[in-house]
């Protein structure tokens, strides 16, 4: 049953064709033997796993239906807040943090019946795009143990690549969820800004940051964001609309749609995946949309006016971690000296790289030309994306500028932000967007396409990754990591 | 405005809290110049007539009625604390800081 779907998983634990226990094992025993090699997870709760399967057993024992997740594992980006498991954010400052409470997104999951597995390596604060900076441990693609999976959320798309979870949950702040998705071949989508409530998710930049679901298959994303949307007044930039309805989406087809392609994302891009862009595009013409030229004109602003706003956010967010309330503590003398050796300890490069484009952006004498000029490009860029949603219904494009890329081959701090050149746009203007397998490049690696959607509409954004997932052929390939193991 | 001096680099690690080694403080003036260049493109962008934007969906700030709601126990709350004594968070001393920060 571990590649069965999310769905069937769940039937199979309500209709006791498997025990939830014995599907956890199943997972439990893979991660076990692979994990290793793979450095998906970066904690493993074995016991509270058992315990949680074992209640979803009870309960279907009991004649009660333990939820629409009803004994489904799952792995969480180690941004989760998880009560009584550790959470370390990726980074060395929180180090042996045990969080006194779960995050809403968590409790939802625990509410659906959902099994928690354990907590999935990231990029240290989710800064990164491809998983080199956790302080813990490298995470390696399922798909090519030399290349990276994607960041930030890589241990979240190589740990459903490999079988080693049935889905996961990423969070995705310039393209961390959508961008490794596409170089393990999974499924990833970022909802609308708010759809999914932030309360107990450790935040990066807060105005850009969105939970969202990895997964093997586009019915398995609409199932899970089923579960996790909705409003939560405990997150005040929580959307109110209810949460949407997204299960008979990813099979509703594309017949009558418009599918905008940017003419300004051609670019400098890898011949094979601009062949998947376009193979996905005939695929959609051939289902009934209607395929037409957009223009995004301010595109090439998204990646300045993204580098001067998550850096400045994330500066204010990250002077929490001060070495008094809780992870770890260093330095002597007064409070200031503390502060400094602490967060000089406990941060890694790219954070502290961050922390101080971050204060520079926001300093007295800079603000104007740095923050205020980038939320003013900001709110050209959302105009774009209106402009266009008068004429398309979905917008169409790579998800990545290349294939997965080897580990330790980035040489600039630049260089590496580049990798979400495609995806950054999307969260500045709070759009919905999922990644989805479209093709194999020569080498056999996963080739995934972006799809935009409008605000609050998941469900178009679902029927259209569902028509070009059903099409394209490469929903059923795995690493051969993962084994040929199918059962 | 690449062009940071190692003075500037100094002053920002000392705002954002952050003790920098030697190596550091010279990586970090080089990557920030390196980085600094691409974002001076947003100068090109005119902006004269547009409203700076502060949030991706439009919404007005939700105030909920003031009562009182349940919270973490004292205890709870304590317990990942470096360091904690009756109760309360023990910090260094906060006097001598203001005089050197």
């Amino acid at each position: 049953m571990i590649w069965s779907s999310v769905a069937d998983q769940a039937h199979a634990v309500r209709t006791k064709a498997i025990s939830a226990v014995e599907l956890t094992r199943a997972y439990l025993e893979r991660i076990a033997a692979k994990d290793g090699e793979l450095g998906a997870y970066l904690a493993v709760d074995e016991a509270g796993a058992i315990a949680a399967a074992t209640r979803v057993d009870e309960c279907v024992a009991r004649g009660e239906d333990p939820g629409p997740l009803a004994g489904v594992p799952v792995g969480l980006k180690d941004v989760f807040v998880t009560e009584g498991l550790a959470t370390t954010a990726g980074s060395r400052i929180l180090e042996g943090w045990i969080p006194p409470y779960d995050g809403t997104a968590v409790a939802q999951l625990r509410a659906a019946g959902a099994v928690i597995l354990g907590k999935l390596n990231c990029d240290e604060f989710a800064m990164g795009s491809s998983n080199e900076n956790s302080a813990y441990k490298l995470c390696r693609n399922p798909w090519d143990l030399t290349r990276t999976p994607g960041g930030s959320s890589g241990g979240s798309a190589a740990a459903v690549a490999a079988g080693l979870c049935s889905f996961s949950l990423g969070t995705d702040t310039g393209g961390s969820i959508r961008q490794p998705a596409a170089m393990c071949g999974v499924v990833g989508i970022k909802p609308t800004y708010g759809r999914v409530s932030r309360w107990g998710v450790v935040a990066y930049a807060s105005s850009l940051d969105q939970v969202g679901p990895l997964t093997r298959s586009v019915a398995d994303a609409a199932l899970v964001l089923e579960a996790i949307c909705g409003h939560d007044p405990r997150d005040a930039t929580s959307v109110v609309e209810p949460a949407p309805l997204l299960a008979s989406a990813p099979t509703a087809g594309v017949d009558g749609l418009t599918i905008g392609i940017p003419v300004e994302y051609g670019g400098d891009i890898d011949p094979e995946i601009a062949a998947a862009v376009q193979r996905a595009a005939a695929i959609l013409r051939e289902a009934g949309a209607n395929v037409v030229e957009i223009s995004l004109p301010h595109t090439k602003y998204a990646l300045p006016a993204y580098y001067v706003i998550a850096p400045a956010e994330a500066s204010s967010n990250l002077a929490r971690y001060d070495g008094i309330r809780y992870g770890i503590r260093r330095g002597e003398g007064g409070l200031a000296e503390v502060y400094r050796a602490t967060r000089g300890a406990g941060f890694g490069a790219e954070v502290k790289r961050r922390i101080m484009l971050g204060t520079y952006a926001l300093r007295a004498g800079y603000y104007d030309a740095y923050y205020k000029k980038a939320q003013q490009v900001r709110a050209l860029i959302k105009h774009d994306f209106e402009q266009a949603y008068a004429t398309c219904d979905a917008i169409l494009s790579p998800t990545t500028p290349t294939p997965a890329f080897a580990l330790g081959a980035t040489t600039t701090p630049y260089e590496m932000y580049l990798a979400d050149v495609f995806t950054l746009a999307c969260n500045l203007a709070g759009l919905p967007g999922a990644s989805v397998p479209a093709a194999s490049s020569s080498t056999g690696l996963p080739i995934g396409v972006q799809i935009l959607g409008r605000p609050l509409d998941e469900a178009t954004v679902l029927r259209v990754a569902g028509a070009i997932e059903r099409a394209a052929g490469v929903m059923d390939l795995h690493p051969p990591f993962a084994g040929a193991d199918r059962s | 405005m690449s062009g940071l001096t190692r003075a500037e680099v100094e002053e920002l690690a000392v705002l954002a809290r952050l003790e920098l080694t030697e190596d550091e403080l010279a990586r970090m003036q080089v990557d920030l110049a390196a980085i600094l260049v691409h974002m001076e493109a947003l100068a090109e962008v005119d902006t004269s007539a547009v409203a700076p934007m502060t949030h991706a969906v439009p919404m007005d700030l939700r105030l909920r009625k003031d009562e009182p709601q349940p919270s973490l126990p004292v205890e709870v709350a304590l317990r990942a604390a470096p360091d904690a004594k009756d109760g309360h968070f023990r910090v260094p001393n906060i006097i001598k800081t203001q005089e050197g920060a």
